[in-house]
């Protein structure tokens, strides 16, 4: 129908390996990027902006992260929230240092700490695999968890424990902490999960990410094509980690305002591992699916009923929204185990060959 | 036992001394000897069990020998590691094929050229300039790897959806892709039909032919052995029964014995 590649003639590599070859996928993007960065910031209210629109881009972030690790490296790890967690201790505790330097700079030199803590975190990755991995990154959960309770030099030695976000300008704009506007915060974080999402697309189609595929694939091949095990798992972990360190300075600076050790609790590594499964291993579509579905629809069904003037209790629509959502991962996981990017994919694929059945 | 023939005007590749690999009590490889000259088809063969595998193993850094020495392109080779195996010019296929299952047809042959690729992280996450010129020009070379393989038609196709036979095939391309000069198959025809068979044999000799690859190869379909192997090493239960053409090899009685069983 209107999505095939029929007419559009490839004459030179370079134009087959863009990262959009097909025309129609190129004018979606565009339509996307400017419903993000033009309509939603004129016409989305600060509702809209704050409970939905900042809290999903940065659970996509973090997702995009989680699914460099375990979809693409094929490295299982449930210490996402504590990586975020130490992106976030170390902007807080680099802006107290620092604060006359930049913000954003902050931001993302903070992925750099959490990118160092997963290194040595990864490290087990060499001998353990699947399962057993996982377990060691609980490791990592408890341990950072502890750290970010016990070390009070991280929150300053405030009787909170809590670490509160400071005003912080960027061109005379305040960007963070409470004075800070919400079409303000999202341009930053939309400015932020952009960029980083186009780096993960470029590294994951080059050479780096093929190597990181090969070690998922088949770590044995890749050995003898030359891939070091070493090299590739731990790359993986610091590129992984890099990410969800950025999104964890990213969700305290410009969503929460403040946070302590319940902020990066193993409930949160288990959130983005069912953002990145729902959404799609090894898809950068399905990560943003997937933050949508977990973060957004809950968001979303919790306000209709006031929205339509049914009179219904608080706490019966959110058993009402647990159970439909519930429901919704089972079905969905039924009907498609790869997650909604298959999902996408496989629509995609049905309007190429339309309308007939069959598939290439 | 047959004597390796002295083949004066081929200089020797890869030679194997007294190699002996065991695990536990098991001895998988005992005392053998053997060599691959420069450009040569060089068939390993033997009843199941045989150690054939498992030679493999040691040439390319997967298994190390207690005892033996390897000699690569003149050199004594101590131990190493697969990937620096792979660095220095080995590369093989695998007896159940061993691709890169989420990847296409085309990123498979890719992956072949890890090692030719060379640009850093910075340019990578820009994915212009010399990265992009990098990628391109692997592009080109693996793009004449699959006009030789006639695999053009399934380039951006999941291998994991692929019939065995093309598997297989994009399997050798990968290895071919590492510009290797010792290329390594194991049971290239397993399970293939006489079609595939045939195929795949013209590939493997024009392989060896047009790019002067050195090729080992494991097989246990007699017919193919003998036609397109130059010389034949023989091994059962972990030893060395033969080593020459193979119309000498085919003569051994020992080799008779192996295959068909001795009287008593």
């Amino acid at each position: 129908m209107f999505y095939r590649e029929a007419g559009q003639y490839k004459t030179s590599y370079a134009a087959d390996q863009a990262l959009l070859p097909l025309a129609q996928d190129r004018y979606g993007i565009a339509i996307v990027l400017f419903t993000a960065f033009v309509l939603i910031p004129f016409f989305g209210t600060s509702f809209f902006l704050v409970s939905i629109m900042i809290p999903f881009l940065i659970y996509s972030l973090a997702a995009v992260g989680l699914n460099i690790l375990t979809g693409y490296a094929g490295q299982l790890s449930l210490g996402t929230g504590a990586f975020m967690g130490v992106g976030a201790y170390a902007c807080y505790k680099l802006t107290t240092y620092f604060p006359d330097v930049n913000i954003i700079v902050h931001i993302l030199l903070s992925g750099v700490f959490s990118a160092l803590v997963g290194v040595v975190f990864g490290l087990p990755s060499l001998r353990i695999k699947g399962l057993y991995l996982a377990i060691t990154t609980l490791a990592a959960q408890f341990f950072l968890e502890w750290c970010f309770l016990r070390i009070r030099w991280l929150y300053n030695y405030n009787d909170s424990g809590a670490i509160e976000v400071p005003n912080r300008d960027w061109f005379g704009i305040t960007v963070t902490g409470a004075e800070a506007s919400p079409v303000a915060r999202y341009f930053l974080i939309l400015t932020v999960v952009a960029v980083m999402t186009l780096i993960a697309a470029n590294v994951l189609r080059g050479r780096i990410g093929r190597g990181w595929m090969m070690i998922r694939d088949m770590d044995i091949a890749a050995e003898l094509m030359g891939i070091r095990p070493l090299r590739a798992k731990l790359s993986a972990f610091a590129f992984s980690s890099y990410y969800c360190g950025v999104a964890g300075a990213l969700m305290v600076f410009c969503w929460l305002g403040s946070a302590e050790v319940e902020s990066f609790d193993i409930n949160h590594s288990f959130l983005i591992l069912f953002m990145v499964i729902i959404g799609g291993m090894g898809s950068l579509t399905g990560c943003f699916l997937g933050a949508a579905f977990i973060h957004v629809l809950p968001v979303v069904m919790r306000a209709v009923p006031s929205m339509l003037g049914w009179d219904i209790l608080a706490s019966t629509v959110e058993h009402i929204t647990q159970i439909v959502i519930g429901l919704l991962i089972i079905f969905f996981l039924i009907v498609e185990p790869h997650g909604f990017a298959r999902l996408w994919q496989v629509a995609k694929e049905k309007l190429r060959t339309w309308p007939f059945p069959y598939a290439t | 036992m047959t004597v390796t023939p002295d083949v004066d005007n081929k200089a020797v590749l890869l030679s194997l001394e007294n190699v002996t690999l065991s695990f536990g009590g098991v001895k998988a490889i005992s005392d053998i000897s053997f060599n691959i000259l420069e450009g040569e088809i060089r068939a390993i063969i033997g009843p199941n069990g045989a150690g054939k595998t498992s030679m493999l193993n040691v040439i390319n850094g997967f298994y190390h020998p207690q005892k033996g020495t390897i000699t690569w392109r003149g050199k004594r080779r101590r131990r190493m590691k697969p990937y620096r195996a792979a660095a220095s010019g080995i590369a093989r296929t695998f007896q159940n094929v061993a691709l890169f299952k989420g990847m296409t047809t085309l990123d498979n042959i890719m992956a072949g050229r890890s090692l030719k690729m060379k640009r850093g992280l910075f340019w990578q996450m820009l994915h212009v300039g010399p990265a992009r010129e990098e990628e391109i020009a692997n592009r080109r070379h693996v793009e004449e790897i699959i006009d030789f393989l006639e695999i053009a038609h399934i380039r951006k196709q999941p291998v994991g959806r692929l019939p065995y036979g093309l598997q297989k095939r994009v399997e050798l391309g990968r290895a071919m892709a590492m510009q290797p000069e010792l290329l390594l198959l194991d049971e290239p025809m397993a399970g293939m039909n006489l079609e595939e068979k045939e195929d795949m044999s013209r590939f493997i000799l024009d392989l060896n032919s047009e790019f002067g690859t050195t090729i080992a190869l494991i097989e246990h379909d007699m017919g193919v052995v003998m036609d397109l192997a130059d010389r034949v090493v023989v091994l059962d239960y972990g030893q060395k029964i033969a080593d020459g053409t193979p119309a000498e090899v085919q003569s051994s009685q020992e080799v008779i014995d192996a295959y068909l069983g001795v009287g008593h």
